[in-house]
Parts: C-alpha cells; sequence; structure tokens
C-alpha cells in the first residue's frame, strides 16, 4: 500500500490526468463501438418491420451477430484506392470523421458526476467537434478522383452548413432559460418541468436540424443512393467505408444525446438509475430518426436549402425572440 | 468584378445506376447543378429477339416473348399472337379471349405496382418498394397457379390458351380483388398528399401535348397530358368491348400527374378484373387447328395497349414455317427519346423523378 502511496506521489499530476484520459477515451471507444453495432441492429429490425419482412435471422438469435459478421467482412475486403484519389487526404477523411465523431462525447454525461470533464462550454463544444464532419465530407468528396463523389460532398457540405444555423438557434432557447451552456447544468436546470414542454417548436427545429446534420432520410442528399450511388464515400472499400458507416451511426447517437440532455431531462427519473434512463430516452429519439427515415421521400437540394433558411431560420429566430420576452417578463 | 469562370462538366449515368431501371446509360452535361444536355445511349441490353424469330417456328417464339420484356410478360405475348391470328383468320373461342383479358391486367396491375416500388425508392421513400412487392406476390402466385411460371409463362397459344384455369383461381383472385383497392389507398397515403413528394414532381418534367404527338409517346404518359388515347377503347380488341372501364387523364402533364394516372390504372383493372370474373363464360380455351402453323403470305400490323403505351407487332410472313420478319415497336423506345427535350434545365434529382415517372424499361427499348 505504501509503495503505491509512493508511486503515486511520484508521478506529475499531469502524468496522472493523461492516464485519466486515456482510460476513459478507451472505455468510450469500446462502448461506443458496442452501441453503434446495437444501433446499425435496430436500424436493421425496424427497418424490416416496417416493411413487412423480418430482417437479419441467421446469424446469432434474431441477427444480433450480424454485425460482428459485417465487421469482419469489412475488415477481410480489399482496399481500394482509385488512380485519380489524392492518397494522403484520401486516407485521411475517414480517420478525422471518427475522431470528430467521438471527440464530442467528452462532454455528455450519463447521470450525476457521470461525465468526464464538465466543461462549461459544453453544448457548443460539441456543436463545434461536430462540424469536423464537413471538414471530412469535402476531404472525402475532392479527394475520390470522381466526379460523382464530387458532386456529393459539395451537396453535403452546403447542406451541414445551412442546417447548423437553425440548430444551435434552436438550442439557444433552453440555454437561455438554463442559463448556462455546461450540459451538466442543463440537465439539472430541467429537475422541475422539462424543456420539451417549455420550448417545443425548438424541440421539433432541433430534431428536422438534427436529421439534416447526420445526413439521414428524408435530407440524405449527399448519400442519395438513387442519384449518386453512395455520394462521397462511393470510392470507399474495406474499413474505410466501415469508419464512413459507423461515423455517420456515432453522430446519429450524438444528435440523440443533445436532444436528451437539452430537451428531454437528460438522467432524471425515478426509480431506475440515471444512466438507464438516459439510455431509454436516447433510444426513444433514434427510434424517431428511424421512424422518419424508413416513411419520408427525399428532398431536393434546392428545397432543401430553401426550407433551412427560409422557413426554419425566421421560426427559430421568432422562438428565441418569444423566450427571451418571457424570461425578461418573468 | 468580374464574373466568376465556371465550366460545364460531362457526367456519366452509366449503365450500373441504382435508377436507370435497367442498363441504360444516360451523357449528361451539367453546367452547376443545373443539366443542360442530356443524351441517351442505348444498346446494352440488346438480345436481337428479332433476328432470332426469324429462325424459329411460330410456336417457339412464344417464350422469347415472354423475355422480350419480361415486367409485361402476358402482354407482349398477346401482341405477338393477335397479328398472327388475324393473318391466319382464326376466330379465338369467348372464354380464351376472357380467359387473355384476365390475365392481361393482372399483369397491368403487376407491371404498375413495380413501376410504383421504383419511383418511390428513386426519390428516396423506401418503404412502398416492398408493399407493392406484398401485392405483387399474391398476382405471381396467381400466374403460378393457371401457368406453372411466375414471370415468364409461355400461357398463350396461336387459337386460344395452353390450358384451362385451375379451380380456385378465380376465388384467390377475387380475395385479392377484394383487398385491393385498400391497399392502393393505402400507397395512396403515403405519398400523394406528401408535401415533399409533391414538391418533388410537381411540374417537373411537363410533356405538352404537342411535344407528346411529335414524338409518339403513349400510355400512361400521354394520358396525363390530357389527350383520351387508349388503344382498349379506340380499337377495341380482343374482348375490351364488353367491359365497363374508365381512363384516368391527367391535365399538366408532369411527373405528379403520370403518378396519379398511374395509380387509378390500377384499380381501373381490379375493375375490369372483377367483371371478367363474374362474366367469364364457359367453353373452350382454345381453337382446332392444325399444329403446323403457316400463315399466307402477306403483312399485317397490330397493335396493343401495354403498360407502357402502344405495343405494336408488324408481322411479314412468306407463307413459311417461319416468319419473314417481326418487328416491334416498343413505347420505351419513344418515351425515352423524350427525355433530352424535357430534361434540359433542371437538376439531375429531376432526371432521376421523370426517368421514373415515365417508366422506362431498357428490355423493351433494347429488345
Amino acid at each position: 500500500m505504501e509503495q503505491i502511496n509512493n508511486l503515486i506521489t511520484k508521478i506529475s499530476p499531469l502524468l496522472l490526468e493523461a492516464i485519466y484520459f486515456a482510460f476513459w477515451a478507451a472505455v468510450i471507444a469500446s462502448a461506443l463501438i458496442a452501441i453503434v453495432m446495437g444501433l446499425v441492429w435496430l436500424e436493421r429490425k425496424i427497418s424490416a418491420h416496417m416493411q413487412q419482412r423480418f430482417g437479419p435471422m441467421v446469424v446469432g438469435r434474431h441477427g444480433y451477430l450480424q454485425l460482428i459478421a459485417d465487421a469482419i467482412k469489412l475488415v477481410l475486403k480489399e482496399d481500394i484506392t482509385p488512380t485519380d484519389a489524392d492518397k494522403i487526404v484520401f486516407f485521411l477523411a475517414p480517420v478525422l470523421i471518427f475522431t470528430g465523431a467521438f471527440m464530442a462525447y467528452l462532454v455528455i454525461p450519463l447521470g450525476n458526476d457521470l461525465i468526464v470533464r464538465d466543461l462549461n462550454i459544453g453544448i457548443i463544444y460539441i456543436i463545434a467537434v461536430t462540424s469536423l464532419t464537413v471538414l471530412s465530407i469535402i476531404m472525402a468528396g475532392i479527394s475520390s478522383g470522381s466526379k460523382w463523389s464530387l458532386l456529393g460532398a459539395f451537396r453535403g457540405a452546403a447542406q451541414i452548413i445551412s442546417y447548423e444555423v437553425p440548430l444551435i438557434l434552436s438550442l439557444l432557447g433552453p440555454i437561455m432559460i438554463a442559463g448556462s451552456l455546461s450540459t451538466v447544468a442543463i440537465v439539472n436546470s430541467q429537475s422541475r418541468i422539462w424543456f420539451i414542454l417549455v420550448q417545443p417548436v425548438a424541440f421539433i427545429i432541433y430534431i428536422i436540424c438534427a436529421t439534416a446534420e447526420v445526413n439521414r432520410t428524408p435530407f440524405d442528399i449527399p448519400e442519395a443512393e438513387s442519384e449518386l450511388v453512395a455520394g462521397y464515400f462511393t470510392e470507399y472499400s474495406g474499413m474505410k467505408f466501415g469508419m464512413f458507416y459507423f461515423a455517420e451511426y456515432i453522430n446519429m447517437f450524438t444528435a440523440a444525446c443533445i436532444a436528451v440532455i437539452v430537451f428531454l431531462g437528460g438522467s432524471s427519473g425515478a426509480f431506475l438509475p440515471g444512466p438507464i434512463w438516459f439510455l431509454i430516452k436516447t433510444f426513444f429519439v433514434i427510434f424517431i430518426f428511424m421512424w422518419l427515415r424508413w416513411t419520408l421521400p427525399r428532398f431536393r437540394v434546392d428545397q432543401l436549402m430553401e426550407m433551412g433558411w427560409k422557413y426554419l431560420i425566421p421560426v427559430a429566430f421568432l422562438n428565441l425572440a418569444v423566450t427571451a420576452l418571457i424570461i425578461g417578463i418573468l | 468584378m468580374s464574373e466568376i469562370k465556371t465550366q460545364e462538366f460531362m457526367v456519366n449515368m452509366g449503365p450500373q445506376h441504382p435508377s436507370t431501371h435497367g442498363v441504360l446509360k444516360f451523357i449528361i452535361t451539367m453546367d452547376g447543378e443545373v443539366i443542360t444536355k442530356v443524351e441517351p445511349e442505348i444498346g446494352f441490353l440488346h438480345r436481337s429477339i428479332e433476328k432470332i424469330a426469324e429462325n424459329r417456328n411460330f410456336l417457339q417464339i412464344i417464350p422469347f416473348m415472354d423475355r422480350l420484356e419480361y415486367l409485361s410478360s402476358m402482354f407482349i405475348e398477346y401482341a405477338y399472337i393477335y397479328p398472327v391470328e388475324e393473318l391466319m383468320g382464326i376466330k379465338v373461342p369467348d372464354r380464351a379471349n376472357y380467359l387473355r383479358v384476365i390475365m392481361m391486367e393482372l399483369n397491368r396491375i403487376a407491371s404498375h405496382l413495380i413501376w410504383f416500388g421504383t419511383f418511390s425508392i428513386d426519390l428516396g421513400a423506401f418503404s412502398p418498394f416492398l408493399y407493392a412487392w406484398r401485392e405483387r406476390e399474391a398476382i405471381l402466385e396467381l400466374f403460378e397457379m393457371a401457368t406453372g411460371g411466375r414471370m415468364t409463362s409461355n400461357y398463350f397459344r396461336i387459337g386460344g390458351v395452353r390450358e384451362d384455369i385451375p379451380d380456385g383461381f378465380l376465388e384467390k383472385m377475387d380475395s385479392f380483388l377484394s383487398t385491393f383497392n385498400n391497399k392502393v389507398d393505402e400507397y395512396e397515403a403515403i405519398l400523394t398528399k406528401n408535401s415533399i413528394f409533391v414538391e418533388r414532381t410537381k411540374n417537373i418534367g411537363v410533356i405538352t401535348k404537342e411535344i407528346a404527338q411529335n414524338y409518339g409517346v403513349s400510355g400512361p404518359n400521354i394520358r396525363a397530358s390530357g389527350i383520351n388515347w387508349d388503344l382498349r377503347k379506340t380499337d377495341g380488341y380482343c374482348v375490351y368491348k364488353e367491359f365497363d372501364f374508365d381512363i384516368p387523364l391527367g391535365e399538366n402533364g408532369d411527373c405528379y400527374d403520370r403518378y396519379l394516372c398511374r395509380m387509378k390504372e390500377m384499380r381501373e383493372s381490379a375493375r375490369i378484373l372483377m367483371q371478367a370474373s363474374k362474366n367469364i363464360p364457359q367453353g373452350e380455351i382454345k381453337t382446332k387447328i392444325s399444329p403446323v402453323i403457316k400463315p399466307p403470305q402477306g403483312e399485317i400490323y397490330k397493335r396493343i395497349e401495354s403498360p407502357r403505351g402502344d405495343f405494336g407487332v408488324y408481322f411479314v410472313s412468306d407463307g413459311s414455317l417461319k416468319p419473314y420478319r417481326l418487328k416491334f415497336r416498343t413505347p420505351s423506345f419513344n418515351t425515352l427519346m423524350i427525355v433530352p427535350e424535357i430534361a434540359v434545365g433542371l437538376k439531375i434529382a429531376d432526371l432521376v423523378a421523370i426517368i421514373g415517372s415515365l417508366d422506362l424499361l431498357p428490355p423493351e427499348i433494347d429488345r
């Protein structure tokens, strides 16, 4: 015991911090990969039952091991780089998107004090870090050496950038009410009433913008299967494609987590422990995302931009103004 | 500030593409996202069926007709047999004609269901595809019950049909039809009033009456532009004169009107089928003719209303056991040639919607 104490006091605090973060990074990384596997399985099952079929049933009971089989297949596939591609950028694009997707989990609170680091710029940090996706999409599109990928990348970048504005505007309402940007503070200020009841318009705008941010139907233009095969990641094969695919699901999980933190009260709830409530609420929001994907047709690019700039932003501003007015009065 | 110089670039919507419904190539010249020129390239699915038919006797050609256009195989079989019977002066018994109408209208519903499924997938709605397939499964089971084959059935013969329908066929068809209208209501509920769908298809790809007539467009494509042209009413071939059905017409000739026309046509076909199943007479299913089929010398052109439009067969006979020339006038060929005209100035997403709404089928274009 004494030797361990001596050891700990000798190691510098910086190294301890580094070990702390490395440990939590490993935990979060493995948890996220497991969650992504669960999400992809869930998507395949939900879409199957909505379409009157079964989905994966063979690999494992009701197909829950299907993802492991798919991941092994992706790893074993040949990694093709097109001749016209810019090799370094082509290699870095999936790395970047994966990094950006993971970094958001620094400030997601799973329960009371179950957070890696409670930054006091919590929400803005998440939004900033998930914007790395845009950079990675443009890198992937330009470096693929194919006109279709380029088209997909441009559309994707335009879409994500234009929907960031109403996204942040819709989040500003609850932030004003909570009075802080920190995720823990926002969760705690929902102890009396959830923000979805106080700011329903903001919630709807947030769900629409979040669907656009993670490139899901009805906003899946960058990867519009019927037009551009797979858009900006057409030319990727093997595990690089796997990275894009997983990063998309991690982004969806992040968007759902933000919805739960800001609008649905985070991890509050009776009887069950905090983290379980958090996961239940997150899966509820994810179910909404999946439901929309398998029901609605897809927007055209200019109609999408029109909706974002001409309709969502004015409504979000109006919501913000009314919120500010009511806070000022009360 | 001087204008930013932009350059038009050329993209290949190549033979392998998720939404060209087969192997069809479009060379698209674009300025940004706007299309300036579309050039279709065909021939990837050419199987020289017309040449093959010159070396086969009349009975052997029938399975080839199934495969000429596999989604409406019954129609093509009938389109081939109709001129041969007319040239030989063969009268087909009533029951055979009713059976032919039943098979053709079931095939029309099946073909329109496929069109519906692929159209909605092109526009991004993934689920209606599977619902359409569920209905089509019922029709394919009916085909298998009567003919032994689900899609390519080899059922029509010169002088009638190959064999009579088994017991239970009409009951099964009636039970399918009794729920069919509700199912079409369900499909319409997903798409018809959906504002995303309406924005994607209204005023897109408008085919005016002049363009339609100049290019020889037919079928639901021209009916959506407001021209009342349906060969089942105009020519009244087979026993269609004895059935009571309406022809749905559109107004603008845009993708939305074509969609509505085809949905209504499915309901009208169901109506014809219900009348056929009630009124089908007893009798023979095939006229007695000699097994060696030798039409007299001559030429004849006959056309029918297939799900895509006017399907015409020009048959030249030199009095021998094999046809001298068998030429097919396929509706998709003419409809394809309209695409370069109406797609200019639209975006790529609109091109996909147009191709989907026109119901182009490469096996019919290339033969």
